[in-house]
């Protein structure tokens, strides 16, 4: 998995920008809670009215006010308001703000640094307390008597007046008094419980307080709205960013992977097998690119949204934080606790699914077999342990899976009451407010839920690193067969195949499957490779176009060692036709062209009629542009033979290979293609593997192969002198071939 | 294979939410449609009868559940409104307090709910996963013992791959989304629906800037999900042109490498991997637009709701509680629309699942069995073709007019290039299929009078295609009759030659054969399958005496062992070697699927047909050997 991590390089700019990105995605959907906690607490509860220092105030209630203050937070409240009357240059403007300037001169605030305000927060908050528990004393008064901190004074005394003319100490200290209820319980408390004065404030200064809180909440919207547009911007770019990285990652893979595993020799074909490589190139990456998707938009966001919240929920209620732990750690144990129980029946599942799908296809497969032996009934039973063994494991993990998402709901409303019950003391003892509360909710659920989806990256991670892994192993392969550092040319364009002493083992088998193969083929020559099944005939020719290289010994091609050309300058001399006939997509001319596509269509036709191919070929409507399908499906083994044959025909090599290349011809045809063949063969080498005796008979030279070994070289008539082996083919086959 | 299956049959434990999930957006790329989506429906709602009971406890507390939870949040809003109003209070009134015993009372009901709501949750769960497995499990049952009962023509034209994949994938998608589209469609619609009633409850106004929200994001949905369905399926055609060259420059590396073709596929290659490139992202990116497009809609929702609610909680038409309460719903409200507008794509694969199965329960069956069969208390062997008509297809008659007698213990052997139809015989005499006109007797009875049992246990049968399976050697033996003992099975070995070299093989006769019986060399396996035959001691027999990938002393075992098996009974060989040819009792040729001469080896080399030509052309061979 960390071996693909360089394909993320070209990419480090993209990744970073999307990590950006989702930072202010994640910030951005963190904010909007706080600004419905602003709703909620500034623009319901406090009208609007941000704080407890007022944007105006009348003249005689600032007076009022500097009653309860210090010299030097009067100096402090003067330096942050302006005096104005009617010789006010703004007076026209001012007014129509404030219509009660005309009557009266007012104070406007021109403070604006917020830390500064800040500082005015508890001096004006105090002093309005007191001013207004005065006031509030007065329109108490019983019986011309006002009862102040215990003192019964005449109703009819200015108490304002009164109090100014006391020293600064007492005053200081009726403050105090005045606003110790609320002390308290902090400054947040002072600025809520000024609100109500500021308000009255206002309307005596002719504001109107109602457009004040509507302004408010609304402002605060349009910000949500804002910030939404932003979240769904950012979002939109990572989607952008991640969709382009995954998709040109998984570009630059498929494209390692594909060339990597085209320089890959036979080896690495049978180590890897041909089905697993293709699900390599193509469903791995595809799963690599889901992965990388999820990475960027789901891995990285979730801590950042994860640790976002708890910050931001500390921020609201630090004391509270125990609840998001608490629910954190039920959610992950829950989570675990499932996945530790449901786990291993995962893996089994998989398991029995494949021997259901055993049991079904030895059932087709055996159709005849089960019939005949009248065992339906036993296949029956034999299915039912199947699927009873598959339907109880998979009941058992639904139903401990369906318990997940009730208990999981179960803990996120339990959260939920939480906060509700443990806030509901904490607005009581004024720590927090409503606001705050509903806020810290919605992070809680916010964490949760970041939570959750790292929890199942978990499940998906190991996924895709599993394909992730398979890919890394064909990128870390190392093909086995490699061009040489200084290639030596063919002097000579003979194409005479030598072997000395060739010993060849499969990687990882315990024998060699070739043992000290000597031979030489020499042009105009025909020599044929016979043996029975695992004798080592294909093995043999497989290492002439290196396919294979010999563990020991020498391969010659015109004296020179196959290892030290090119694998390009070898194989333009070989006219290879492989077991299989296999053709590719297109058409039948362009699958012959595959040899050499600067072929004549004289060359083309030529091929094509020594191959017995041109009678199947006319009969088709398009003739030689006659589509073939993917593998060549749409035609039968046979002629699929027959235009490999001739595909290496139209090559017009030095060098023939013939790999039971006859098997799916029958007797006539074979015998009439041979005779053709051996016309336009006259001058090359050619090397025939084949299965029936009647088709290599004439051979100047036959090899018979046994265990890996030359058991007899010769031709027929001497070989059915000689060696034993041959013999025993030539009667078996006799007798077998007789009618085939 | 077995790669293959970890794809397609992973199961999915998030089944449910599987739609919402991932950035795939999966639920928009429905696959494929039934043809029939209302008949098929009928017919799997008439399945499901079955499971009545279940499914009406499955909608009840399915509904019962969404509403305890539904009504949470007003009551949670309730209990919130009360503490802002203890708060007012108390910084207004200085002495009120917050009413703790009415918030305290609150979340012990709403607990109390919840706990319900979750314990219905998983109840209704676990009912309908009991339900949804019976259904899979009875599907898959059905299937396995439709294939017993349909004829062999339908696998003519049928391949494995497709069974197959009806019994896991189509069954599994079966009962996942039925699974899924159950559950979805009630909790959908009661949330919905509770989820609505609620909202009104608390405030017009609000509903009507929620809902009016709704139609924006359908618009939004339908713009993206239109573009993005368009690259989607480019992507495909174009991931599906890119693994058709992999499958096929891997299929075909060996020629690829030969004929120096590594620089065009790799060129190739990269301008397919380039074009694919190019819509791949659009398509991924598209896609997964449709998450950030549903929380923007969420978001302004959100934004809405604080905003409007704000400002009635000023005018005291709600009180703040509401607002968070609306909040809430807004939330859940899209959720179960999104699945609502997705049930259609569920359902369309349920029916398409589900059209496949019943289509395939639904397939012809073989012919009934007679209704009196004939029971023969001997069997002595005898077989006679009265001018027996045949063919595969019925517009395609092969065999034309075919005669002949086989008495009891003689031996035919049938004869005739690859791929001229000899196994046609063997299929007709075990009924595997019925013939178009004419009868096949044994012992002068139709084999059709006989039921298919009782004619078949009369047969034994070796075949080219040595068909075992994953089980132990003697367990394999053993199928030719499965009541027979250990020791009967150690008998039939020993005549069969499995007997020597199954000392050689680790475990012995309890070795078991892997998945693909490559743990055991072709000619041992046609030895296990001779010593089957033995075991079953038939009558008739039926072997194919093809001999090809097995090496000269394993082919002079197999003979001894099949003349041991022929000796005193009637026999049908698909014959190779010389020997039993010219030693036959009767020779069929066969060409072109049909019998073109019979008669025994001094007859039909008379008549100077087929067979002699054949017979001189090898003769010359021989002469040159």
């Amino acid at each position: 998995m960390l071996k693909l991590v360089r394909y993320l390089k070209p990419f480090t700019v993209m990744i970073i920008a999307a990590i950006v990105l989702l930072f202010v995605q994640a910030m951005s959907d963190l904010s909007l809670p706080d600004y419905m906690s602003d709703i909620v607490n500034k623009g319901i509860q406090q009208g609007g009215i941000e704080n407890a220092v007022p944007k105006a105030l009348r003249q005689s209630t600032m007076n009022k006010l500097t009653i309860f203050m210090s010299d030097r937070d009067k100096a402090k409240v003067n330096k942050s308001y302006t005096f104005v009357d009617s010789s006010n240059v703004d007076y026209d403007k001012y007014v129509k703000d404030y219509p009660t300037l005309a009557d009266e001169p007012i104070y406007i605030l021109t403070e604006t640094d917020k830390l500064e305000i800040d500082l005015l927060n508890p001096i004006i908050g105090k002093a309005i307390l007191a001013v207004s528990g005065i006031e509030k004393a007065k329109t108490e008064a019983k019986d011309g008597q006002i009862e102040l901190n215990g003192t019964k004074i005449p109703a009819n005394v200015d108490l304002f007046a009164l109090l100014a003319k006391q020293p600064i100490e007492k005053r200081t200290e009726f403050t105090q008094s005045m606003s110790e209820k609320f002390t308290a319980l902090g400054d947040n408390m002072i600025i809520q419980a000024a609100i109500g004065p500021i308000k009255s404030e206002y309307q005596a200064l002719g504001i109107n307080t109602d457009k004040i809180q509507s302004d408010y909440i609304m402002s605060a919207g349009v910000l949500m709205l804002l910030i939404s547009l932003l979240s769904a911007a950012c979002t939109v770019l990572v989607g952008l960013l991640a969709a382009r990285v995954a998709a040109g990652l998984s570009k630059n893979l498929r494209k390692d992977i594909f060339a990597k595993v085209e320089s890959f020799s036979n080896t690495e074909f049978d180590k890897f097998s041909t089905a697993s490589l293709i699900t390599r190139t193509t469903n791995d990456i595809t799963q690599i690119q889901m992965l990388v998707i999820i990475m960027i938009r789901m891995v990285v966001y979730a801590p950042i949204m994860g640790a976002g919240g708890v910050i931001k929920a500390i921020g609201k209620s630090s004391s509270m934080s125990w609840i998001i732990t608490l629910a954190v750690v039920l959610l992950l144990g829950l989570i675990l606790s499932v996945f530790v129980v449901a786990m291993p029946k995962f893996k089994m599942i998989q398991k029995l699914i494949d021997r259901l799908n055993l049991v079904t296809r030895e059932n087709l497969t055996g159709m005849m077999v089960i019939r005949a032996f009248n065992t339906q009934e036993f296949e029956e039973k034999r299915f039912d342990k199947a699927n009873t063994d598959l339907t109880n494991t998979n009941l058992f993990v639904n139903r401990v899976m369906v318990f997940m998402m009730p208990a999981m709901l179960l803990i996120m409303n339990g959260v939920t009451l939480l906060i509700v019950w443990v806030g509901a003391y904490q607005i009581a003892n004024s720590a927090m407010q409503v606001g705050d509360m509903m806020a810290f909710m919605q992070y809680a659920l916010q964490i949760l839920f970041s939570f959750l989806m790292l929890s199942m990256m978990f499940i998906m991670i190991p996924r895709a690193s599993v394909s992730a892994q398979r890919v890394a192993e064909v990128l870390d392969a190392k093909p086995t067969i490699l061009d040489p550092k200084d290639p030596k040319n063919f002097d000579k364009v003979e194409g005479i195949v030598e072997f000395i002493n060739v010993s060849f083992r499969y990687p990882g088998a315990e024998e060699d499957a070739l043992k000290n193969i000597s031979f030489k083929a020499i042009p105009g020559q025909t020599t044929a490779f016979i043996g029975s099944t695992g004798s080592g005939k294909t093995t043999l020719i497989n290492l002439i176009p290196r396919f294979y290289d010999a563990s020991n010994g020498q391969v010659l091609i015109d004296e020179v060692d196959v290892r030290m050309v090119t694998q390009h300058d070898l194989r333009e001399k070989i006219g290879y036709v492989p077991q299989k006939g296999s053709l590719f997509s297109g058409t039948i001319e362009s699958n012959l062209r595959y040899a050499d596509e600067n072929a004549t269509n004289e060359d083309i036709n030529e091929a094509a009629n020594i191959a017995q191919a041109m009678e199947f070929i006319s009969e088709r409507p398009e003739g030689i542009a006659a589509e073939i399908s993917q593998g060549g499906a749409n035609v039968s083994g046979g002629q699929k033979q027959r235009l490999s044959i001739a595909r290496a025909l139209v090559k017009k090599p030095e060098i023939y290979i013939f790999d039971d290349s006859f098997s799916a011809l029958d007797f006539k045809t074979d015998s009439v293609l041979r005779k053709a063949l051996k016309a336009q063969t006259e001058k090359s080498t050619v090397l025939i593997v084949a299965q029936r005796i009647s088709t290599i008979m004439n051979a100047e030279q036959i090899i018979v192969l046994e265990d890996g070994k030359i058991v007899g070289i010769g031709t027929h008539s001497e070989l059915m002198k000689s060696c034993e082996i041959y013999q025993e083919i030539a009667l078996s086959q006799f007798s077998k071939e007789e009618l085939a | 294979m077995s790669e293959r299956n970890m794809r397609t049959n992973q199961v999915r434990p998030m089944g449910r939410q599987g739609g919402q999930m991932g950035p795939g957006g999966g639920m928009m790329h429905g696959g494929e449609k039934a043809r029939n989506f209302k008949g098929t429906m009928k017919k799997l709602i008439k399945h499901l009868n079955a499971y009545k009971l279940s499914i009406i406890i499955v909608i009840v507390f399915a509904a019962a559940s969404s509403i305890f939870t539904i009504v949470g949040p007003k009551m949670l809003g309730q209990a919130t409104t009360k503490l802002f109003e203890g708060t007012l209070g108390k910084i207004g009134g200085m002495d009120a307090s917050i009413d703790f015993e009415y918030i305290g009372g609150i979340i012990i009901t709403l607990l109390g709910l919840y706990i319900l709501s979750s314990l219905f949750g998983y109840i209704q769960g676990w009912v309908m996963s009991n339900v949804s497995m019976k259904v899979s499990y009875g599907f898959r049952r059905d299937i396995s013992e439709k294939i017993n009962r349909m004829p062999l023509r339908y696998f003519d034209s049928t391949n494995h791959g497709e069974v197959l994949s009806r019994i896991t994938n189509d069954v599994d998608t079966l009962s996942q989304t039925l699974n899924q589209s159950m559950t979805q469609i009630i909790t959908s619609v009661t949330t919905v629906i509770g989820v609505l009633i609620m909202m009104f409850s608390i405030s017009w106004s609000m509903t009507l800037v929620a809902l009016f929200i709704l139609p924006i994001s359908m618009l939004l949905i339908m713009f993206v999900a239109k573009r993005s369905q368009k690259y989607f399926k480019e992507q495909q055609v174009y991931l599906g042109h890119l693994n058709g060259h992999v499958e096929e420059m891997y299929g075909g590396h060996v020629v690829m490498k030969a004929f120096n073709g590594e620089k065009k596929s790799v060129e190739k290659f990269e301008g397919l991997n380039e074009k694919l490139y190019g819509v791949a992202w659009k398509s991924q990116f598209l896609s997964g637009m449709m998450m950030p497009i549903m929380s923007f809609v969420g978001n302004i929702g959100y934004v809405a709701v604080s905003v409007l609610g704000g400002w009635l909680a000023i005018k005291r038409t709600i009180e703040v509680g509401d607002i968070q309460a609306f909040i809430q719903y807004v939330r859940s409200f899209t959720q179960p629309i999104a699945q609502l507008a997705n049930i259609s794509n569920v359902l369309q694969q349920t029916a398409a699942s589900a059209e496949r199965v019943f289509e395939f329960l639904a397939e012809e069956e073989e012919t009934p069995e007679t209704e009196h069969p004939v029971k023969l208390e001997h069997v002595h062997g005898s077989v006679e073709f009265q001018n027996v008509h045949f063919g595969y297809k019925e517009d395609k008659i092969i065999i034309n007019d075919f005669s002949a007698h086989v008495k009891p213990g003689q031996k035919v052997a049938i004869v005739g290039p690859t791929g001229a139809g000899k196994t046609t015989m063997v299929k007709l005499l075990m009924r595997f299929y019925d013939i178009n006109q004419g009868a096949i007797l044994i012992d002068g009875h139709d084999i059709r009078e006989f039921s298919r049992w009782d004619l078949r246990a009369m047969f034994g049968m070796v075949l080219q295609d040595t068909w075992l399976y994953n089980d132990s050697i003697m367990e394999n033996i053993r199928y030719g009759r499965l009541d027979a003992a250990d020791e009967e099975v150690k008998a039939a070995a020993k005549a069969a030659h499995v007997d020597s070299f199954v000392h050689t093989l680790p475990d012995g006769y309890n070795m078991v054969l892997n998945e693909e019986a490559s743990n055991v060399s072709q000619g041992q396996k046609q030895l296990i399958t001779i010593a089957r035959a033995i075991l079953a001691d038939p009558r008739i027999l039926i072997l194919d005496e093809a001999t090809s990938s097995v090496d000269t002393r394993t082919e002079i075992q197999i003979q001894k062992a099949m003349n041991n098996l022929m000796r005193n009974r009637t026999s049908f060989i698909i014959a190779h070697r010389l020997s039993t040819i010219r030693d036959a009792d009767l020779i069929l040729v066969m060409d072109h699927g049909d019998i073109v001469e019979q008669g025994n080896h001094q007859e039909l080399l008379a008549k100077g047909g087929l067979y002699a030509e054949l017979y001189n052309s090898q003769f010359e061979i021989a002469q040159a050997i």
